[in-house]
């Protein structure tokens, strides 16, 4: 066996060291005895629609369509997202819901292929791009976007999107993230051995995309063949711009703040991204997927995936066709070994369980690990005696007794006070708590509860300001309606005063020209009766008027 | 095929909460053989009623509370109380004031709380307050060391003292016992004598009072094993003893005339065993670094405060129940730096 130690000498680097984290035993070799095989073609494939972080792509076949191998199945329109290629060639047999793997163990839209046998390539896929150096960013992101590459460490976050931060981050770094800390998975390693010149080609094509200066790879110590490898190819092949730095093993370096911090010294800001202090970091298999896309025209359809654990037989790294299920994997790798006790997807330290086998592999999925029922008595949970064990390893520098102690008050302000969100679920915390309680079951917990809350507080947000316009209408409407009376009433009392105005003019008049006679008479000497000189018609209306005056008088 | 399912990790360390109590246990052993050496077989009857009666006790809590007693008592963490009891009682303390310590310990200060990791105070710390409190002539009758004791017992005659309070035959109390050195020195220091002159006394060692400081030393040693075996830190520990030795120094520089030497105020009474087993106990102390620097540094002060002005010989007890309230604040003000974090400038 190498030393461990001897590569690590190699550095020039200065490493960093990050705080907590755990020594655990590697399980490694268990899977790395056998070579990596490829997966053999199941009769039908089961292929989630939704298998990155972002919205869902549109589906472009219907069911009793023939496709063809690298075809695409759903397209994506949004910019956060991802299309799906058929993983094989065959017919469309179902578009509906199917369990996938999921914590919840949700259904979710999937498209199922029954397969023809022939793997047929699609012959419509893009011609490879031998010099990718004559290409812009824009060109090789569209072709990144196309075959639907996503973050294949786990995130599933669309790779384009990533590739592309934006003129107001300026990046100067792409790390590599070769470190694969959890234990048992050994699907990176398999993939370092036997493809590091393929990988060393998607890094200088993302590298030139980014148009940065310097690339490092952050590789476990505990991976010596796959260091020599990187390092062959690396030799074959020298830009001088590529460094290889072999980092300590220690879960979990392979974290993406954990390795930055390590190689960099610097920390990505709490809710931040690696883009805002000048680094992108992608995983290996990212970087494979990119030159299979780029320099081979290969649409993302498949993925290395280490099936592991003690409750398999043949414990080995397989080449897996999107869309296989889990249980024909198992066959593959010689069945279950008794005594099985969980099917976890993910390693042992931040993977989630199963409850079943008829579920599909998807990008996302790196390791299928099944454990095996130890002897020793169940650890119950019990109090916590606030020992302080946990924070010594928190990687995230929290205090996991604090947030525990709120979350399990359900005190949801006090537990984002201490920092919850900055909780990576990275498990060392639960894993040397002497009283066995599962923390981050209380932290996811806690999580989905705020989500929850806050979700609430969107809905009810909406919901009142619902309220508020529909008061507001309303208030309108009253308005505009009282507005309106008030016009109507104006106009009403206009007309009434127009009405009664040619009469009240023709007495005025009259009582003028009655004055003037009186005034004229007097002048003359002659006093004359009142009515004297009136017309009849005159004559009535003034008694008219008289008879109001009386009436209103009265 | 069914798989079970859990959460993650799907790992787990195989300590527990009784593993860590085993090694506190173990740490005490040279500790109580130097307590026994020097003190009789009295200290090993005080540690068999009170451990007897802090399970017992414990056992008819969970009982009353209808849950099962074996998985509670089996942590160990009531024999672990019993014990810090037990050790920081006189030697011939009548059987039943150790019972009642020790019943109150679990019963009123433990599980009242809710059991373990609930508990605000240090159980057996505030039993032997109320011990003290209650009965303080009982509680500070000490015996001399054995070096000093020209009538020492047998382990017969323990017995009979502490299950029947009868003397042997020509012997009282007032012959057989002893004030502790920390009880001597403040007394006659309120009597205004001069520390040369206490230190006349055939009770004084090489820098404490004769036994108690190598009951110290061997204390100093299990806390060492504990700190070795990453069971405690030493944020707790250092910070009391150096808080209590810059102070006690302070004090001693200005006037040694009254004021004790540092060495003496480490290695006498019940500072190491405070310092690595009593105040270091997880459940009622900080739980942030920064804060167990502070909670150290305050108990030592009020160690300090408390023996130099107070009317209690021994502050111990007092420190760590008054520090236990303050705990949490501190915890709350002394949140570590989160990854990432970046140092506040403006809001806040
Ligand atoms: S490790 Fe477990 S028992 Fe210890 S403080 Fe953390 S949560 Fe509590
Ligand atoms: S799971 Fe969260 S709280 Fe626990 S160690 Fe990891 S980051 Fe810290």
């Amino acid at each position: 066996m190498h030393v461990p130690g001897t590569s690590i000498n190699r550095n020039k680097r200065k490493l960093w060291q990050f705080h907590g984290g755990l020594h655990l035993p590697d399980h490694k070799s268990m899977s790395m005895q056998r070579p990596p095989v490829d997966a053999l073609l199941d009769d039908l494939l089961v292929i989630p629609l939704q298998q990155h972080i972002g919205e869902p792509p549109e589906i472009l076949v219907k069911e009793g369509d023939k496709v063809l191998k690298g075809q695409i199945l759903a397209r994506a329109n949004a910019y956060v997202s991802a299309p799906i290629h058929a993983s094989s060639s065959g017919t469309v047999v179902a578009i509906d819901e199917q369990p996938v793997p999921h914590p919840s163990g949700l259904s979710a839209t999937c498209i199922t292929i029954e397969t023809d046998g022939q793997d047929k390539w699609d012959d419509c896929l893009p011609e490879p791009i031998s010099d990718y150096k004559s290409c812009s960013a824009d060109e090789l992101l569209e072709r990144i976007h196309w075959a639907g590459i996503v973050g294949l460490g786990g995130a599933t976050f669309p790779s384009r999107v990533k590739l592309n931060p934006g003129p107001n981050k300026p990046i100067d770094t792409l790390v590599v993230n070769a470190a694969e800390c959890e234990p048992y998975i050994t699907c990176d390693d398999a993939l370092i051995r036997n493809h590091a010149q393929e990988i060393l080609h998607g890094i200088h094509i993302v590298m030139h995309i980014l148009s940065v200066k310097l690339c490092l790879i952050g590789i476990e110590d505990n991976k010596p063949d796959a260091i020599a490898a990187i390092q062959k190819a690396l030799s074959e092949h020298d830009t001088g711009d590529i460094e290889l730095v072999v980092v300590p093993t220690i879960y979990p370096s392979g974290g993406e703040k954990q390795l930055i911090q390590i190689l960099t010294g610097k920390e990505i800001p709490g809710n931040g991204l690696p883009a805002d202090i000048g680094i992108v970091c992608h995983n290996v298999a990212t970087l494979f997927a990119v030159n299979n896309a780029v320099s081979k025209g290969y649409p993302l359809i498949s993925r290395m995936v280490t099936v592991t654990g003690e409750g398999i037989n043949k414990p080995q790294n397989m080449i897996v066709p999107n869309g296989t299920l889990i249980s024909s994997l198992i066959e593959r790798a010689g069945g279950y070994h008794n005594n099985v006790n969980e099917l976890i997807m993910g390693g042992p330290m931040m993977g989630y369980a199963l409850s079943s086998d008829k579920l599909p592999v998807s990008k996302a999925t790196n390791c299928i690990l099944v454990t095996q029922k130890d002897n020793a008595p169940a650890n119950t949970p019990a109090a916590c005696i606030r020992c302080g064990k946990c924070a010594e390893v928190c990687p995230a520098l929290l205090l996991p007794q604090q947030l525990y102690w709120y979350a399990r008050a359900r005190d949801l302000d006090k537990v984002q006070d201490f920092n919850l969100f900055d909780c990576i679920e990275c498990g060392c915390c639960a894993h040397v708590c002497p009283s066995h309680i599962p923390l981050v079951q209380y932290y996811r917990f806690a999580k989905t509860e705020i989500w929850a809350r806050e979700e609430d507080k969107r809905k009810s947000d909406i919901a009142r300001q619902r309220h508020e316009f529909r008061e507001a209408r309303l208030a309108r409407i009253k308005a505009e309606k009282q507005a309106k009376l008030r016009k109507k009433k104006e106009v009403l009392e206009k007309k009434k005063a127009a009405d009664v105005d040619p009469k009240k003019a023709a007495i005025e008049a009259a009582m003028k020209r009655a004055a003037e006679k009186k005034q004229k008479l007097q002048e003359e000497g002659k006093i004359p009766a009142n009515t004297e000189n009136l017309t009849t018609a005159q004559q009535r209306q003034i008694d008219d008027a008289n008879k109001r005056r009386e009436n209103s008088e009265s | 095929m069914k798989f079970a399912t859990s959460t993650s990790p799907h790992t787990f360390q195989t300590d527990s909460v009784q593993k860590v109590m085993l090694e506190v246990l173990l740490a005490l052993v040279p500790g109580i053989i130097a307590m026994t050496w020097y003190f009789g077989w009295g200290i090993l009857v005080n540690i068999a009623v009170s451990v007897s009666v802090a399970v017992a006790s414990e056992v008819f809590v969970i009982k009353l509370r209808k849950r099962p007693a074996l998985p509670v008592i089996s942590d160990l963490s009531a024999v672990v109380t019993g014990v810090l009891l037990a050790l920081a009682l006189p030697p011939l303390l009548p059987w039943w004031i150790t019972a009642i310590g020790a019943a109150f310990a679990i019963t009123m200060v433990k599980q009242l709380y809710g059991g373990i990791g609930y508990n605000p105070f240090n159980p057996a710390m505030a039993a032997y307050a109320l011990l003290l409190v209650s009965w303080p002539k009982h509680m500070t009758s000490w015996l001399p060391p054995s070096m000093l004791n020209s009538t020492p017992l047998d382990f017969g005659q323990v017995l009979n003292v502490i299950f029947t309070g009868a003397m042997p035959a020509g012997l009282s109390w007032d012959t057989i016992s002893s004030a502790t050195p920390l009880d001597e020195m403040f007394t006659r220091l309120d009597m205004n004598q001069m520390i040369e002159e206490i230190r006349q006394s055939p009770l004084w060692g090489d820098f404490g009072g004769k036994g108690w400081e190598w009951v110290n030393n061997w204390y100093l040693l299990g806390g060492l094993y504990l700190l070795f075996r990453k069971v405690i830190s030493w944020h707790i520990p250092i910070s009391i003893i150096a808080s209590l030795l810059v102070l006690s120094g302070l004090a001693y520089m200005i006037d040694p005339a009254v004021h004790p030497f540092p060495a003496f105020h480490i290695f006498t009474g019940g500072v190491m065993l405070g310092a690595f087993f009593i105040a270091t106990d997880p459940v009622s102390a900080c739980t942030t670094k920064k804060g167990q620097l502070i909670f150290g540094a305050s108990i030592g002060a009020l160690i300090f405060i408390i023996r130099s002005w107070g009317g209690y010989p021994d502050a111990v007890a007092f420190a760590v129940l008054l520090m236990n309230m303050a705990a949490p604040t501190i915890d709350y003000y002394t949140k570590p730096r989160v990854f990432g974090e970046v140092k506040d400038t403006s809001d806040d």
